[in-house]
């Protein structure tokens, strides 16, 4: 005879039941995830790679050679694989975009913790959060019409080029930057500040010798973020860059950006011929770069926690 | 004998809210004096007005006159850079900043511009046999200060006010959060620098005032019930509610 007692101890409760099930959603979402970021992966690289194995290019001539001529065989019958003036400009705005910001996204981080009042500080925070919300072609829309003109007159050459690009993503970088730095800033316990103030230290003192400092890993993971943020943008800086497949000859002069010409081109070749593969090379090293800077935001939170 | 510490009808408010009302009250120079009473009684606050602390707080609102040394902390004169130099605050957590223990000992004078190494260096040593922690952490002065215990971390937190030559020390509870035996290393340090410091201690403990002061006030609902030698405090309070207090019956 059965014992009801035991029966109900040993069988699934209906608690149990919904945890299992609850538990297999979560395994089936991050699944689904997985999946989908390691095909993407796979094929990027599968494509990226055929460059290298089926068309037979060198991927030395490839990260290091100055003409980009895909549908052209030269003398000796190869392609011109040359991608080092895209990287050459992908990096170019990239560096020059953070270091134009960096200044900016502290000063107002630092404006909106430790200066402004309550209100200002929300205004501001709402400012932010709009710049970040706004489509990427009405950045480049204004940097066309409005700082191309302004380096042909200020600084010389057509307009287009690695600075005009590099001012448009200054404002597209910026309000990364400054919101997590802000955060970062945040994050610094108050009592920091508390015992600093009293020491006898000015306001000035504090926040340069201890916020900054308590912070610089998190501000240094923002300034990652932003520089991956430009390293991806693709159609502002594809606006106003010029799009010359070319050695930068200097700031000024009309250039490209690895994704500059991946938009460009992609529609304009045939999946598996040369030119293709090429741009698919392209997407692998933009696809490299962006897995290297999360590397390094990763490998800059472990310093930051371990001191 | 001529008082360091005076303040005459101290009144301050939160916003409406009246946190001390009407604090008159005074420290010798030198020794060891401890603000007693229950949680909210004020008792930190009026500490936190001899260095000026609440003037970070927004809505603050202090009136009455705060003298030390013959000078008047709240006239518009004073610069509370200056003051929070003379006057050092030891607060109830440790709060050591995330850097070694050696830069966290020389930060008040690096601010103050003292550049020499060899200053410096006398300085920390000093400092922290002073803060009785020197024997523990000398070798490990470039290790960070957050690796020390939170015993220790509070021991480097004194030497860091002491570095800097104070002619005030207030300590906010600052053995609430630690052990015994790390309360009672700096209740045997505060003792030996009590012939060199003006010293003002918030405590919650009672035994370790009567332990270690020499003069106790006594605070209730942001009043100052009773202040006086801590011999005579403890033994015969003139107030019935200081004896209700010290023998237990609340707080």
């Amino acid at each position: 005879m059965e014992d009801p007692i035991k029966s109900k101890i040993q069988s699934t409760s209906k608690e149990t039941r919904q945890d299992i099930l609850g538990r297999c959603l979560t395994y089936l979402c991050i699944g689904l995830i997985v999946a989908i970021v390691l095909s993407i992966f796979i094929f990027v690289a599968s494509k990226g790679i055929a460059t290298f194995t089926v068309n037979k290019a060198s991927l030395w001539e490839f990260l290091t050679g100055k003409n980009w001529n895909p549908t052209v065989t030269d003398a000796s019958g190869k392609p011109q694989l040359g991608a080092l003036p895209m990287i050459t400009g992908s990096f170019g705005v990239t560096i020059l975009a953070v270091i134009f910001a960096t200044p900016f996204a502290i000063g107002t981080a630092l404006y909106m913790t430790e200066v402004s009042s309550k209100k200002g500080e929300k205004i501001l925070q709402s400012v932010i959060e709009l710049l970040v919300g706004i489509p990427s072609v009405v950045y480049g829309f204004i940097g066309l019409s409005v700082i191309v003109p302004f380096v042909r007159t200020h600084f010389g050459g057509s307009g287009y080029g690695i600075l005009s690009g590099s001012f448009v993503l200054f404002v597209m970088v910026l309000p990364t930057v400054t919101s997590m730095t802000v955060d970062s800033l945040r994050a610094v316990p108050r009592y920091y500040k508390e015992a600093s103030l009293a020491l006898g230290a000015t306001r000035w003192q504090t926040i340069y010798k201890v916020l900054l400092r308590s912070a610089t890993s998190g501000i240094l993971t923002a300034i990652i973020f932003g520089m991956a943020r430009a390293f991806g943008e693709a159609l502002a800086v594809q606006m106003v860059i010029g799009n010359a497949a070319i050695m930068p000859k200097g700031l000024l002069s009309s250039a490209s950006t690895l994704t500059s010409v991946l938009t460009m081109g992609i529609g304009n070749t045939v999946m598996g011929t040369v030119g293709n593969n090429a741009l698919w090379s392209l997407a692998l090293i933009l696809l490299l770069m962006s897995l290297i800077f999360n590397i390094v935001v990763r490998l800059i939170g472990r310093k930051g926690r371990m001191d | 004998m001529d008082d360091f510490i005076t303040t005459k009808d101290v009144h301050l408010y939160y916003g409406e809210k009246e946190a001390l009302k009407g604090i008159t009250l005074s420290f010798p120079n030198k020794g060891i004096n401890a603000l007693i009473g229950p949680s909210g009684c004020g008792k930190s606050t009026y500490l936190r007005t001899l260095n000026r602390m609440n003037d970070l707080i927004p809505g603050v609102k202090i009136t009455g006159s705060i003298m030390i040394n013959g000078q008047d902390i709240y006239s518009p004169k004073t610069d509370t850079v200056d003051l929070r130099k003379k006057v050092g605050m030891v607060f109830q957590q440790p709060n050591p900043f995330p850097f070694s223990i050696y830069e966290n000992v020389t930060y008040g004078l690096r601010i103050a511009g003292v550049k020499d190494k060899q200053i410096l260096d006398e300085r920390v040593e000093q400092s922290l046999k002073q803060a009785a922690v020197w024997d523990e952490v000398k070798d490990d002065l470039r290790k960070s200060a957050l690796s020390l215990s939170g015993g220790q971390q509070q021991r480097v937190c004194i030497a860091r006010v002491l570095a800097v030559q104070p002619d005030v020390v207030l300590l906010d509870e600052p053995t609430s959060a630690l052990d015994p035996v790390s309360s009672g290393l700096i209740e045997d340090m505060l003792l030996t620098i009590r012939d060199k410091y003006t010293i003002v201690i918030v405590t919650h403990n009672l035994q370790q005032a009567s332990r270690i002061s020499d003069k106790t006030a006594f605070f209730l609902n942001g009043e100052l019930i009773e202040a006086g030698k801590t011999k005579n405090l403890f033994l015969n309070p003139e107030r019935q509610e200081t004896d209700d207090y010290i023998s237990g019956r609340f707080g």
